[in-house]
């Protein structure tokens, strides 16, 4: 709790004092009716009903509403009820109690403010004051929350004008950088549609799409990159996820190609040089290897057991995650099921054996391929 | 300071429903007035605090103080008005609160009109309604508290669920709670009658006001809420036998019965039983919908096995005042003095089969109600119980209640002729069965029973028309007189004509709509033609709206018929960015009783867009029925009248009016 929030002195001597004022309007209304001791009788009884009722024949038989023998019968049953209800009555005489009425009354003054105040206390947050959103807005003390409350702010703008362009161009790389990209794409999705689209706001999109996937450059993402290639060949950012896509389809050689040639044309101090730089190096400069091979492996030699499988099965996790998005690729499956025989993990290659085989069992040529492939990684039918 | 005041104002609220509670008991027992009094105003400072504190939440939902969290998890700064205020009872916290407040306004009015009641039963009721209220209090306090507080409160809110941004939120969860919440002042006069041991004509008058009201309320409720329901849901239907709304028909089913008992009991000092065992269900049912509702039960059995608190406080409050109430019943019930006696066939014989029909009917509902839960619990085995199960169950039930219905106000009290009302009710049977015979001849679709149920509605509306007729002597009598005799009419019989008739109508309502509505389902395109039930319905276009926290997509259709262009209708497809939700507005086109009803489904990758249009015949006497009903019950309640039942003497044999 900020130290900014807290009360004034001042109000906070106001809100005890409200809080006194009611305990004693409540003590009061308990005090009141001991203290006049119950002076005014004004209760009903029954025989004023009955009574009532006796009145209520006479003017149904005067309305011509019931007959003559009928209102007879009526008022020999409610007499009868008149009489019993009379002796009843007069039995019971009001008695004074000053004992109990003192003992009442001392409940009200001590146990009442004791109950309220037990209460009260754990539940409520006396120190805090209102925070109409009138008096809150103006002055905001406290950057801490700036960031997500300025975004709150212009997403309310843009609520109110959903075609303000420039405000859509703001919000995204906000919510992208705060991690919010399930917003993000949609507002990058608003900037399109209402800037118009530009090879940059398409891989940009692409980005927090893949970003959203968990940096799986998923088929969506892969479509919003190969727009921006289209709208610019040499967009740096498509070029970089396109090889990045080709890297996770296990098309390394592809990926070197890409990655080569937009280094070769990147100025000399571009700063996502070093990135592709990188990339480059772990696809090796292509080969015809699978991804996943020794060599990728051996490549990580120099890490510790630890970071080296968490590297291996986070590069599997993304391969699983994109077949299950695009189960066409048999050569994908192949992969995945040696990388899980390579990890000693017979059950989830099995498994994904027969995801794959579901995948493609509406296209015989690539079924008979996968179950060729499966044939020679041992794991037959 | 408004919410810390409005919190501490409930805590003392409570405070005084504890001292209320005890000490007015003990004051009946010594017979002390002054300790019998502190009820009273103990009751009336209880409705200020209450009063205080609801008042306090509304203010700080209006002036969207996001440093309580019940305004930040369901208000927006951006949402009208009018939403700000209902979105109080629109989520738990506030509707509790809401709750609780209408329990003390009844406590309130009691403790403020009740001079005619003796000094002690008015004590005790008041002390039963406290027993509640302190329940409550305690439930709201430790469990759902509106007034938490957040240190660094957000600058915005999470807004309300967009399907509860609607009138009709203002309306119906207001009404339904003063039907559910006013049954408790029954229950409590029953309770209070069992403490004192006494039951009799004065108690059942002092009754029949508040069992009124709250059925008055009852009735409104649950037809409003069953007209919300047609109108947002977007899928033109109006009852769907589900657990929140079987949760509000059992209470209403119940109360009827207890109305009507309590009135033969002011009458006839008879059916006293009966009245207390119906007082103590209604209420208890009103809490067993109460704890359905709030406790998330409904929408799963093992959510709510996650998160128990709440459902098993409420779970306890229900069992210990069912329990508690019916142990009392089952204890003191035979000490109660027995009243009239009464021949099987006769207006208090009537009502038995009133009460007992009604009864079976709840019960079957609350069997449909529970047997699921109880599946899931036992069987962990998820079913529901729908239309299928109360059409061969409660529908026959009620059928053979609306075929008695005209016959109970024309018989005598005490012994009745069930020959001579037959003799009588005659032209009213026929113009029912004419009615079935022209259905029939004109439609020849649909359900065989169909014509059947429509000639029962007529035959109830007939029934209560010879009622009527008998009553006031028209055409036996000069018209002058028969005049004059009508405006004599208890406003009370006047009242229960209207309600009668009004269940006759929505009956007829009801099957007519079922039995010949007419829907259309597809995709249209801008200009494309749609026919309905003989109307054209012509698609204008699509058009985008900004509202003020929600987008709209608008379609505007034009409705013409047999070339005659009649009106516009414009349903809407609302989407709400903060929830991230949407929501169908859909048009209705109302002619005379008959509606046409558009709704929106999704927008195609062509521009065009899913559309269902339903032709609904009849579709609003289902709602004008109960507001007759209401209507019925307002007329009585006008009635200050003492209520006496002259009986029929045992040897007149003189065939004069029927008894009132």
């Amino acid at each position: 709790m900020g130290a900014v929030y807290a009360l004034p002195e001042a109000c906070q001597m106001t809100l005890w004092f409200v809080f006194a004022l009611m305990t004693v309007a409540a003590i009061f209304a308990v005090l009141w009716p001991l203290g006049r001791g119950g002076r005014d009788q004004n209760q009903g009884s029954e025989v004023t009903v009955y009574k009532d009722q006796l009145a209520e024949i006479e003017h149904d038989l005067a309305a011509g509403l019931i007959a003559r023998p009928e209102a007879e019968a009526a008022r020999v049953e409610i007499s009868r009820r008149l009489l019993a209800a009379d002796s009843s009555e007069s039995a019971l005489a009001p008695t004074s109690n000053l004992k109990w009425r003192r003992g009442a009354a001392v409940l009200a003054l001590v146990g009442l403010p004791l109950v309220a105040a037990a209460i009260y206390v754990p539940l409520g947050s006396p120190a805090l004051h209102d925070f109409p959103l009138a008096q809150r807005e103006p002055a905001r003390p406290g950057m801490a929350q700036s960031l997500e409350n300025l975004v709150a702010q212009v997403q309310q703008h843009l609520e109110k004008n959903p075609t303000d362009g420039r405000g859509w161009n703001v919000l995204a790389p906000v919510l992208e950088r705060l991690g919010r990209f399930d917003e993000a794409v949609r507002a990058y999705r608003n900037s399109i549609t209402y800037n118009g689209e530009s090879a940059e706001r398409r891989s940009d999109l692409g980005e927090v799409i893949a970003a959203a996937a968990g940096g799986v450059v998923t088929a969506d993402a892969k479509a919003e990159f190969e727009r921006a290639h289209a709208l610019n060949a040499d967009d740096p950012k498509a070029n970089y996820f396109l090889g990045l896509a080709a890297e996770q389809d296990g098309r390394k050689d592809e990926a070197a190609n890409i990655w080569r040639a937009l280094l070769a044309k990147a100025p000399a101090d571009a700063p996502w040089r070093p990135l592709v730089q990188t990339s480059l190096a772990r696809v090796g400069g292509g080969g015809t290897m699978p991804a996943l091979s020794d060599e990728t492996i051996a490549a990580s030699k120099e890490m510790n057991d630890g970071d080296r499988n968490a590297m291996i099965r986070g590069m599997v996790e993304r391969l699983a995650t994109r077949l299950k998005q695009n189960g066409d690729d048999v050569d994908g499956w192949l992969r995945l099921v040696r990388a899980y025989l390579v990890m000693g993990d017979r059950d989830k290659a099995l498994g994904a054996s027969t995801d794959a085989r579901q995948a493609v069992a509406n296209n015989a040529e690539r079924l008979r391929q996968l179950n060729e492939g499966l044939k020679t990684l041992g794991l037959d039918g | 300071m408004i919410a810390e005041a409005g919190h501490y104002a409930l805590v003392l609220a409570l405070a005084l429903a504890l001292i209320q509670s005890f000490v007015p008991v003990i004051g009946a027992r010594l017979r002390d007035p002054a300790l019998m009094n502190v009820a009273r105003s103990t009751a009336l400072a209880q409705l200020l605090f209450v009063g205080a504190s609801f008042i306090a939440l509304v203010t700080l939902h209006v002036n969207s103080d996001f440093s309580v969290a019940n305004v930040y998890e369901n208000s927006h700064s951006m949402k009208p008005l009018i939403y700000k205020i209902t979105g109080v009872w629109g989520n738990h916290e506030g509707s509790m609160l809401l709750w609780v407040s209408i329990l003390a306004l009844f406590g309130g009015l009691v403790a403020a009109f009740g001079n005619n009641l003796p000094l002690s039963l008015r004590a005790h009721v008041l002390s039963v309604q406290a027993w509640i209220a302190s329940a409550f209090y305690l439930f709201i306090l430790i469990t759902s508290n509106p007034f938490l507080r957040i240190a660094n409160p957000p600058i915005e809110g999470r807004d309300l669920n967009p399907v509860l941004q609607d009138i009709g939120l203002a309306v119906h969860p207001p009404m339904l709670y003063l039907g559910y919440v006013g049954f408790s002042i029954s229950f409590s006069f029953a309770i209070a009658a069992l403490i004192e041991g006494r039951i009799d004509a004065a108690w059942a008058r002092w009754v029949r006001p508040w069992t009124l009201v709250a059925w008055i309320f009852l009735t409104l409720g649950i037809a409003m809420g069953s007209y919300w329901a047609y109108y947002e849901l977007g899928w033109g239907g109006w009852w769907f036998w589900d657990p929140v709304e079987n949760a509000s028909l059992m209470p209403w089913l119940a109360g009827t019965a207890l109305l009507h008992s309590a009135l033969v009991m002011e009458k006839r000092n008879a059916l006293k039983v009966w009245t207390i065992l119906l007082s103590i269900l209604t209420f208890s049912l009103s809490l067993l919908g109460t704890f359905l509702v709030r406790s998330g039960v409904i929408t799963s059995v093992h959510a709510f096995a996650n998160d128990p608190t709440r459902g098993v406080f409420i779970l306890l409050i229900l069992c210990l005042f069912i329990g508690g109430s019916l142990s009392l019943f089952a204890g003191r019930a035979t000490s109660l003095k027995q009243g009239g006696l009464f021949a099987p066939i006769s207006r208090e014989g009537a009502l038995v089969l009133n009460n007992l029909l009604l009864t079976v009917a709840c019960a079957v509902v609350l069997f449909g109600t529970l047997y699921p839960l109880a599946m899931e619990v036992l069987a962990d085995f998820k079913m529901s119980v729908g239309a299928p199960f109360y059409n061969l169950t409660f529908v026959p039930l009620f059928a053979l209640l609306l075929l008695a219905v005209p016959f109970g106000p024309m018989l005598a009290w005490k012994r009745g002729d069930l020959l001579g009302v037959t003799q009588r009710l005659l032209a009213a049977g026929v113009a029912g069965l004419v009615v079935v015979a022209i259905v029939w001849a004109w439609t020849r679709g649909g359900s065989a029973l169909a014509p059947l149920a429509i000639g029962l509605g007529v035959f109830v509306i007939a029934g209560v028309v010879t009622d009527i007729v008998e009553r006031t002597g028209l055409f036996r009598l000069p018209f002058a007189t028969a005049l004059h005799r009508a405006r004599g009419l208890p406003r009370s019989a006047w009242g229960t004509a209207f309600a009668h008739a009004g269940l006759g109508i929505a009956l007829i309502g009801i099957v007519c709509e079922t039995t010949w509505n007419s829907e259309y389902i597809a995709t249209m395109k801008p200009n494309d033609v749609a026919q309905v039930a003989g109307y054209d319905l012509k698609l204008d276009g699509l058009l985008e709206r900004q509202g003020p926290n929600y987008r709209e997509m608008v379609a505007q259709f034009n409705v013409s018929r047999g070339g005659e262009a009649l009106s516009v209708m414009t349903p809407s497809k609302r989407s709400f960015t903060t929830r991230g939700a949407s929501t169908t507005e859909a048009a209705l086109l109302t002619r005379g009783a008959s509606q046409l009803y558009i709704s929106l489904g999704d927008v195609t990758a062509e521009g065009a867009i899913a559309v269902r249009i339903y032709h609904k015949p009849f579709v609003l006497l289902i709602w004008w029925g109960p507001v007759l009903m209401a209507f019925g019950g307002m007329l009585s309640l006008s009635d200050r009248r003492l209520r006496v039942g002259a009986p029929k003497p045992a040897r007149a044999k003189q065939r004069l009016q029927p008894a009132e």
